[in-house]
Formats: C-alpha cells, sequence, structure tokens
C-alpha cells in the first residue's frame, strides 16, 4: 500500500502535527520508503506465533492502595504555557 | 407490556444499550498513588504521573483489581484470569498523557447478566457483555474565561470500571431498572458508591429503533455522559423520538456522539469530526499483562456479602414476603438489614408495613438516609413488641413513632413517659363503654335497632374517652355484648 | 602532566581514595576540559556550579571518613533525556523549551545518592531517535576523532554527546540510553567502551520514554572495569516502574576476573552481511581469535530471524513512540505555539517542535497502528520479536555469550546518510536484536579501520548476566590492547 498526500495529510491529523502542504508529497516518499522496506516482515511465517507481551518473564507487581503522592499543584502546573492560577489554561474547546 | 412508538409509518421499538461508568471506591487512583476524593482544589489530587510530565510510568493499584473482579462476581459474570490493558490514543485537553489506559481485546470481566425486578413481578434477565477497568479523564470548564478552557486533573487517573450490557433493554423504564440495580449490586458489593450526582457513576446510552420484528440493528447513537437515572430515561424517550423522525421522513440515523441537554430536553450532536476516530489500541508496554490465579478470585468470592437477588430470595422464602416488598427492601442493602434486625422473630408483614407506611416516608421528609434514621432498627422491633403483647394499641403506635423519630427515644420510655399503656383492664373498659352508652341512648338504639355502623362511632367515643388507650377489640367487643346481647 | 581528567573512572576512584587529589581538583580539570570541548557541541547544558558543590559534598564526606564509595565525588556527563530536578531537560527537542522538570530521575538520583558530580546534560538525537546526533535541535555533535582528510565526523547515536564526553576526555564517564543501539553503536565509532543492561535492570521512571518496551540506560565509559562501577552505581529494581526487574545488582566489578577459561562464544553467522566492509569481518575473526586463546571455546551458530530485527524494530519502536510522544502537546509544560482551537493549538505546537525523524517516526507509529494495519503491521512485528528472542533463548542454552561487530561502519561525515532514512537506519544492524530480545550487550574498543577511525566489537550475554558480559569483554579489551587516540587528543 502505498501513500499519497491525503493519506499522509490523515496521518497528520491522527498525530496532531501540522505538516505543511508542500512537505506531504515529500514526506509520503519517505515513508513509503520505510513501509517498503519494513514489508519484508511479511516473508516471516509467524503462523502460531503469539505477539511479544513482555521481554522479561515477570508477574506484573501491584501496589498498596495507600495516598502517597500529589498535593504539590505548583509542581504540577508550574511548567505551563498558560497558567491561570491552579489550573491549566487551553484555547477553548467548543464541544 | 413493550415500549413502542408509533409512527406514520407503523411501530417502532427502542433498543438500548448501556455503558455504565463507575468509580472504584478506592483511596488512591488506578496507576498512581494520588487521592481519589471528590471535591478537593484544583490539580491538588494529581501527581506527577496523572500529569503525564516526561519519563512518567504507570503502577497498578491492586485495589482496583479486587473491585473489579468482586463486581465482575456480582454480575455473575466470567473472570479472565488473563487480561491486558492497552492504550486508547486520542487527543484531548483533559487527557494529558494523549492516550487512556483502558482494556480492549483482553477485558478483566466477560459475559454475565443482571436481573431486572418489573414492577409487575416479573424478573426480566438483561446481558452483561463486559467489563473492564480504565483511567478517568480529568475535567474542562468551558465557562471560566471568554477565549480559554481550564484544566483540573484531579479526576485524571482515577480508576472506572465500564459496564458494557447487552443492547437487550428495550425501554426508558427497564434502563432506569437497569441502572438502579447495577448501582445497587455496586452498593452492596462496595465498590462504588453509586453517587450520581458526584459523578462516581455515570452512563453512556446507546440508543437505535427498529420496526419490531426487524432482525437487525439499525444504526445507533451515543450520548456521553448522562448522570442520572431520571435523565437517562429522558434521553432514551427523546433520543428514539427523534430517531423515528428521521427514518420516517427518509433519513438514516448517523452513527455520531450526542449529548443530553435537560435543560431544552433534546439530544444534541457533539462537534463532529472531520475524520472519525482510531484509537490505535495497543498494549500498553509500560505494563505487564493482568494474570490473576483462580485461588484469588475464590478467595475474593468467598468474601462477598449476600447480593440483592439472594437476599430477595431469602426473604421471601423465610419471611413470607411478597416479591415486590422483598424487592422494595433489598434496593440497599442498608435498608435491608434494618428490615431484617426488625423482622427476626416477630411478624414480618408487620414490620414490612410499618417501614414502608411509616419509617420511610418519614425519612423522605426530613431528607434522611435510613443509616441516618433517628429510630434505630432495635427501637421499630421495640414498637412491634408492644403492639404485640398488646401493651399499646395501633393508634396509639402511630403517635408514639411520631414521637421516636422526633426525639430517637425508645417506645417502652415514651409510652412510660406519657401513660400511654394500653388499657386492658376489663372492668375499666367495661366502665368507660357503660358511660358511654349512657351518655348516648340514641346512638345505643342505633345499634340494637341493627345498625352496625353506629358500633365503629361507640367505639371511637370510647376510645376519645380512655385518651386511645383502651383496647379497641375489647371495646368493639364489650359493646356487641351490651347492645346486641 | 596528566590533567585529572584523563584518568579512568578507576584511576580517579584510586586516586580520591588515595588522596592524591580532592573531587573538587577533578571536577575543576573536568569543567575546565568541559569548556574546552565546546566546539564539538557536547553539552546542551553545563553545570558547573552544581558540579562544584556536588564535588565539595564528596570531598566533605571523604574527610569525616564517610565517603559513600567509588562513584563518590566523580564527575559525569548525563544525556539530556534523564530529568533532572530543577535543571533544563530538553531531549534536545525545540518542544521541551524551558522544560525544568520538578523531580530527578531514578536513574540520576542513584548515581546522586553514589556521590557522583554532575557536569552538565548531554546533547543527543532528538528524543533518542537517531544513530548520528545529527537530529538534535541543538546541532551535531562532532566526533572527537577525524576524517581521514579532517572532515568532521558523526559521534554515532543517539548518545552523540555523552559518547563524546569520554571519548574526548571531558570527564572518566558519562550515561546515555540505548533504545536500538544508541549506546553501543557510539561506542564503536568513538573508540570508548559503552554497553546497554538487560531490559529492566535499570529503572525507566523520570528518563524521557522513546520506545518502552526498548529503552535501557548505560554507561559510557574508557575501559571495561570502568563501566561495570558506573553499572553498579545506576542500577537497581524500582517499584515507580513496573518493567523495573525485581533482581539484586550484583557486585560487576568482581565479574571482572580475568580468567574465560571454558567460556563458550558463538559466533551467528547471519552478523555477516553482505557487502560487510573486509576490516569488520577481520576484526570479529580476530576477536574470536583473542578469545579462543585465553581458554574460551568458540562456537558458529545460527540466528536466522537477525535480519528481521531492524525491520521489526522501526514498526514497534516508531509505534511506541508516538504514543510515548503524544503528551508533548503545549499544554503542560514546553512549547506552545498558539492556535485558534485546542488541535490547531496541537497541530501548530507539534509540527513546530518536532524535527523531520522525530516527526517522520511518529507517522510511521501513527501508520502501523491504524485501523487496518495494526494486524499487518504492529502484530506482525510482534510476532517477529517473539521468533527472535526464541531463537536467542535456543542459542543460549549451547553458549554463554555472542560475539559479533557492532557496527557495520566506522563514523562517517556530518551530512552524510540524511537523504534516505533507512540508510541512517542500518546503522543500528548488529545492535538491535539485542533490544528486542531485551538481552545485555555491550561494545569494546578492539581496533582501527583503513583510515585510522575505530571500530568495535560487541559481546551480547543471557538476560541478568551482565557479569559474564563484563568478563568476556575485558578479555577482549586486554587482548586489543586499544590505545589510539583521536585527533582532539593529540592523535590520529
Amino acid at each position: 500500500m502505498s501513500l499519497e498526500s491525503d493519506d499522509v495529510r490523515r496521518i497528520a491529523f491522527l498525530a496532531r502535527i501540522n505538516v505543511p502542504d508542500e512537505e506531504l508529497a515529500p514526506l509520503a516518499d519517505e515513508l513509503n520508503g520505510i513501509i517498503g522496506w519494513v514489508e519484508q516482515l511479511s516473508e516471516v511465517d509467524t503462523v502460531g506465533v503469539a505477539p511479544m507481551t513482555s521481554v522479561t518473564e515477570m508477574v506484573m507487581k501491584q501496589r498498596e492502595d495507600e495516598v502517597s503522592d500529589a498535593g504539590y499543584p505548583d509542581r504540577v502546573v508550574g511548567n505551563a504555557p498558560d497558567r491561570v492560577k491552579d489550573f491549566y489554561a487551553v484555547p477553548k474547546v467548543v464541544e | 407490556m413493550a415500549y413502542i412508538l408509533k409512527g406514520e409509518t407503523g411501530d417502532w421499538e427502542v433498543v438500548i444499550g448501556l455503558e455504565v461508568h463507575a468509580q472504584v471506591s478506592s483511596q488512591a487512583k488506578l496507576f498512581s498513588g494520588s487521592p481519589t476524593a471528590f471535591g478537593a482544589d484544583p490539580n491538588s489530587q494529581v501527581s506527577l504521573v496523572d500529569a503525564a510530565m516526561p519519563g512518567m510510568l504507570p503502577v497498578i493499584n491492586k485495589f482496583c483489581v479486587e473491585q473489579a473482579v468482586k463486581t465482575g462476581l456480582g454480575l455473575q459474570a466470567q473472570i479472565n484470569l488473563h487480561s491486558v490493558f492497552e492504550r486508547k490514543n486520542y487527543f484531548y485537553a483533559d487527557l494529558p498523557q494523549g492516550y487512556q489506559i483502558s482494556q480492549y481485546l483482553y477485558p478483566v470481566v466477560g459475559e454475565g447478566t443482571v436481573v431486572l425486578d418489573m414492577p409487575d413481578g416479573s424478573a426480566r434477565e438483561i446481558g452483561v457483555e463486559r467489563l473492564h477497568m480504565e483511567q478517568d479523564a480529568g475535567k474542562s470548564m468551558h465557562d471560566q474565561d471568554p477565549k480559554r478552557s481550564m484544566i483540573d486533573l484531579n479526576r485524571a487517573g482515577v480508576c472506572l470500571m465500564e459496564i458494557v450490557s447487552k443492547p437487550d433493554l428495550r425501554s426508558p423504564e427497564e434502563a432506569g431498572i437497569y441502572v438502579r440495580k447495577i448501582r445497587s449490586i455496586l452498593r452492596y458489593l462496595g465498590t462504588c458508591d453509586g453517587n450520581m450526582e458526584q459523578g462516581s457513576m455515570r452512563a453512556d446510552v446507546n440508543v437505535s429503533v427498529r420496526h419490531p420484528g426487524e432482525e437487525e440493528y439499525r444504526t445507533r447513537a451515543e450520548i456521553k455522559n448522562v448522570n442520572s437515572v431520571r435523565f437517562i430515561m429522558q434521553t432514551i424517550e427523546v433520543e428514539a423520538e427523534r430517531q423515528v423522525d428521521v427514518w420516517e421522513s427518509g433519513g438514516e440515523v448517523v452513527q455520531e456522539t450526542r449529548q443530553f441537554d435537560a435543560n431544552k430536553g433534546e439530544t444534541r450532536s457533539m462537534r463532529a469530526k472531520e475524520f472519525a476516530h482510531d484509537y490505535r489500541y495497543f498494549p500498553d508496554p509500560d505494563l505487564l499483562p493482568l494474570d490473576l490465579d483462580q485461588a484469588f478470585v475464590d478467595d475474593l468470592a468467598a468474601t462477598l456479602p449476600e447480593l440483592p437477588d439472594a437476599k430477595k430470595d431469602r426473604f421471601i422464602e423465610h419471611f413470607g414476603l411478597s416479591a415486590y416488598d422483598a424487592g422494595v427492601l433489598v434496593a440497599e442493602k442498608e435498608t435491608a438489614d434494618f428490615f431484617e434486625e426488625v423482622a427476626e422473630g416477630r411478624d414480618a408483614k408487620l414490620a414490612v408495613n410499618w417501614l414502608t407506611t411509616n419509617l420511610f416516608g418519614h425519612l423522605n421528609a426530613a431528607s434522611k438516609s435510613i443509616t441516618e434514621s433517628p429510630v434505630s432498627a432495635a427501637q421499630m422491633g421495640e414498637l412491634l413488641d408492644l403492639m404485640a403483647d398488646d401493651t399499646i394499641s395501633t393508634r396509639i403506635a402511630k403517635d408514639v413513632f411520631e414521637e421516636m423519630f422526633e426525639t430517637s427515644k425508645s417506645a417502652g420510655a415514651i409510652v412510660a413517659e406519657k401513660g400511654l399503656k394500653q388499657i386492658t383492664d376489663t372492668g375499666a373498659i367495661e366502665a368507660a363503654v357503660d358511660q358511654a352508652i349512657a351518655d348516648n341512648p340514641g346512638q345505643a338504639d342505633e345499634v340494637r335497632g341493627g345498625n352496625d355502623k353506629a358500633i365503629g362511632w361507640f367505639v371511637g367515643q370510647v376510645m376519645k374517652a380512655t385518651q386511645g388507650k383502651a383496647n379497641p377489640q375489647m371495646v368493639n367487643q364489650l359493646l356487641r355484648d351490651k347492645l346486641k346481647g | 602532566m596528566t590533567k585529572l581528567n584523563d584518568l579512568t573512572l578507576v584511576e580517579a576512584r584510586d586516586g580520591l581514595a588515595a588522596g592524591a587529589f580532592s573531587a573538587v581538583e577533578l571536577t575543576e580539570d573536568c569543567i575546565e576540559a568541559m569548556e574546552a570541548a565546546r566546539d564539538l557541541n557536547i553539552f546542551i547544558t553545563e553545570t558547573p556550579e552544581i558540579a562544584r558543590e556536588r564535588a565539595g559534598e564528596a570531598d566533605a564526606r571523604r574527610a569525616k571518613g564517610e565517603s559513600l564509595g567509588a562513584m563518590d565525588g566523580i564527575p559525569v556527563a548525563i544525556k539530556d533525556l534523564f530529568c533532572t530536578d530543577g535543571v533544563l531537560t530538553t531531549a534536545a527537542s525545540h518542544i521541551l523549551d524551558g522544560f525544568h522538570p520538578p523531580y530527578e530521575s531514578t536513574i540520576t538520583q542513584n548515581l546522586r545518592d553514589a556521590g557522583a558530580v554532575m557536569l552538565g546534560k548531554t546533547n543527543l538525537d532528538e528524543f533518542a531517535m537517531g544513530s548520528s546526533n545529527m537530529t538534535s535541535y541543538y546541532g551535531p555533535v562532532t566526533n572527537a576523532w577525524a576524517g581521514a582528510n579532517g572532515e568532521d565526523l558523526v559521534p554515532g547515536g543517539s548518545s552523540g554527546g555523552s559518547v563524546t564526553a569520554v571519548a574526548a576526555h571531558v570527564c572518566p564517564g558519562s550515561l546515555g540510553t540505548d533504545t536500538g543501539g544508541s549506546i553501543r553503536q557510539p561506542a564503536s565509532l568513538c573508540g570508548v567502551v559503552g554497553m546497554k543492561p538487560t531490559y529492566g535492570r535499570c529503572s525507566r521512571w523520570g528518563t524521557v520514554a522513546f520506545a518502552s518496551s526498548l529503552d535501557q540506560a548505560g554507561p559510557f565509559a574508557r575501559t571495561v572495569r570502568d563501566s561495570a562501577i558506573l553499572l553498579e552505581a545506576m542500577a537497581g529494581h524500582d517499584p515507580k516502574d513496573t518493567t523495573s526487574a525485581p533482581v539484586d545488582v550484583p557486585d560487576f566489578e568482581a565479574a571482572i576476573t580475568g580468567n574465560i577459561q571454558g567460556l563458550k562464544v558463538g559466533i551467528p553467522k547471519e552478523y555477516t552481511l553482505d557487502g560487510m566492509p573486509a576490516e569488520i569481518q577481520a576484526l570479529w575473526d580476530q576477536g574470536a581469535e583473542w578469545l579462543k586463546g585465553q581458554g574460551a571455546e568458540i562456537k558458529p551458530v545460527s540466528l536466522p530471524h537477525t535480519k528481521y530485527a531492524l525491520p521489526a524494530y522501526y514498526i514497534v519502536a516508531p509505534a511506541e513512540a508516538s504514543s510515548n510522544l503524544a503528551r508533548y502537546d503545549g499544554v503542560r509544560y514546553g512549547l506552545r505555539v498558539d492556535g485558534d482551537s485546542l488541535d490547531e493549538m496541537y497541530a501548530n505546537t507539534r509540527g513546530a517542535g518536532f524535527g523531520a525523524e522525530v516527526r517522520r517516526r511518529v507517522m510511521i507509529g501513527t501508520y502501523v497502528l491504524s485501523a487496518g494495519y495494526y494486524d499487518a503491521y504492529y502484530v506482525k512485528a510482534q510476532q517477529v520479536r517473539t521468533k527472535i528472542l526464541d531463537e536467542f533463548k535456543q542459542v543460549f542454552e549451547d553458549v554463554d555469550v555472542l560475539l559479533t561487530p557492532t557496527a557495520p561502519n566506522a563514523a562517517f561525515p556530518i551530512g552524510a546518510k540524511m537523504d534516505d532514512p533507512v540508510a541512517m537506519y542500518l546503522n543500528d544492524i548488529f545492535t538491535v536484536p539485542a533490544n528486542m530480545a531485551g538481552l545485555p550487550g555491550i561494545s569494546v574498543p578492539a581496533g582501527l579501520d583503513a583510515d585510522g577511525l575505530p571500530l568495535g566489537l560487541q559481546i551480547v550475554a543471557k538476560p541478568f548476566d551482565e557479569e559474564t558480559m563484563f568478563l568476556a569483554a575485558d578479555a577482549i579489551e586486554r587482548a586489543a590492547e586499544f590505545t589510539a587516540k583521536p585527533k582532539y587528543l593529540g592523535g590520529q
């Protein structure tokens, strides 16, 4: 499957990355080059092979239900480009 | 009775599926150690992990896992010993990671059943498709500033159980009963407090319509984040009507997300996106699969309290209650426990009547829950005992109850204080009866003449004369003996 | 007179312990070296004041007889991918402009707890995506080694700054991360030792995430023994990281006994590539001879799916990255470029904030996870990964370690290989399989190519068997006697 400019525009929207129109076609070429190269995986017989879930064979550890964190709004909001008191501010969302 | 909408082209039935989001009643969040309590100052219950700072990582809360499994057991559902957390990727201001950690292909709980106690006494089974755990999102406020929205992440990361029903519901009423039943089960289990006003429980409502007899489902719309039972029922009504109108005017219902506007009583399409969501689910590489062993599940099963359905059956059998009465009592565990304490060893039917007729009404009027009742179960029981051994009459008992509710004093104390003991001394009652007959010869003649209604009037007179303390049955008997021979 | 920054970590440790010089003196020489090397563009942020402060604390401890151990007072350079409390952390990206983390990564905290002295935050490929350090928002790093005609060469990547800090003798050790080879490949290109531990050996908490199932922190140093000491200070189970392994940290330095009698060394035939430079094959053969000469048993082995590791990596890593980088949205930290709507703000911020390589990988990652392609690409790649891991498991039943070249070429000129992304990706062809299988791997400087540029040899070991890995690497190091110096230090 070969990507066209429209596909790149759609992927860029999903990824929320602004790609100027004139860059869509060259980017499509680059992406097609990479995708074409990874296509070789289809040569591998993977029937009955489970996809990897974890390199290490560990049981997921679970923590106790204790409050051990938070209560520091300054640290949380301190790096925000637009901060109003202890809120993050963003361009208004219209639902 | 089927819920049918009458359209111009014929009848329409409604197909409803509900996705209930229930916040787990844990101290800390699902993947971080921040607190979950409602109503705190903005961003004060947010950790670096919740704020999705660079390099932050999730660690799962074992209590949340336990509550999800318990809830699954309470829904008579399949517990999946192997489940996987996946990332649901999308961009929104209240989603700091740019993805929600959820479960997709392998949820922790599979198919189950919820039994609805219908008003006509029948039971209807509604299928549960699955239950999975996921992170709640933060909150955005759009009305604080003309050009900006304010983001508070306090709620971001709280554990939600998403309970997905099969599309088995067929009316707004059923949907209401279903949600109430889910809420009841969750509260019995203690896994969620079911407080819809505070947002600990809310529902996404999926609605479609079709002609009765159609085999396929038609396109559905989803109305998100409905936060009361009343609104859920209303949403279904108006959305079904809207969809019928669309079909009948030759249009096609579009699969979309809508919002319920309570003020206008209608649903509204949410801002349409040019491209549909593609969530690009994949297993979260910061976590491992959740592998549980059967012993863990069995241990949890052993800790479950008696659930509403089982309790209802037991009440019917042990206490001889009607299905309806039992259903009312078991809706809330605290109420059922209260009833059981009152009824054990006593006349259950009487207990039911006193609770439903007197106590509940008083509690509602005072906006108190059963746990806040000024009259304890033990005190109720004492009141019933005093009636059973004829210490007081039913009429007097009503007055005593009023006093008990107001003062929280025991029945015995009030009866003693006010000297309300029923007069059962035959001599004293007879004296009062004789006095009443003597004072009212006309009425006495009525009775003798065959007017039995007048006996009631005489009983009333005697009761008045004795400040209600005479045993009414004895009064009645004596009057009959004396007037009718 | 040897400046103190020319000392190896062991020499510095021993010198401090003997009282030959103070940590402050050692640190001052490193600071001077750091400033003198500015043309190489090693550091994004220099932290001389913090360094002096921590060196002073180390000396005070030593004076009271309360020295913390081997790392106490040792200056190290930190890849700008590790979040450091209150110190600018950029991941070499425009999108993290002005980001001062209010927290310290577990790795750098572990080093602080061991008394190490932070010299500064080093340059890297943006978000660790690259094999040359050319994708950095802060400009490329120049390899301490120069080309045959004096051209500026890349140091490799993504840990280009950290590797050069060691190669240029700015300090005895530095920290990098390795997702597809980002420590081992630069080490090979710069004539130093660089290693990646077993996945889960080092905590990822507070390390800017690129590809969660592949990222691991690791040390650069001038000798194998130095890197063992550094790893021991970095490693350890972290309850804040679910993927952190609950295993103890052994005394890695003690594992280097010098005795490899009976060690079984596998030579995987699939690592011989068509068109591989003859000198790399020759060095590889030489490496096997060195080990054999010290009593190891050399065994040819087969890892049939080796060649698929790299394309599979370039599906899995971008997929994970596309999701990990979604948080860079201009809301809570870093760059924000305004827009009329929230979506516009996101797109403008990320469009301006991410460089070309990051954008490429996020797009590839988004694509391979998207509806209709997930099974064919992402699931397929993870299945291939399982096969690769199973092959390693099988081979490791017969051998203790594997010996391979580290990189398919020596350092190349800055500006080269930029036309075709895939050409750049091929730099990782020998290193990626160890990441895909979560295995520990190390690159040891072994020889020079015809242009006088360093070539490394790689040892890959079993999970959590870094001890045997260090043992074998030390054997290579002793046999190779690599003493060549880069142009920057007066060599070549």
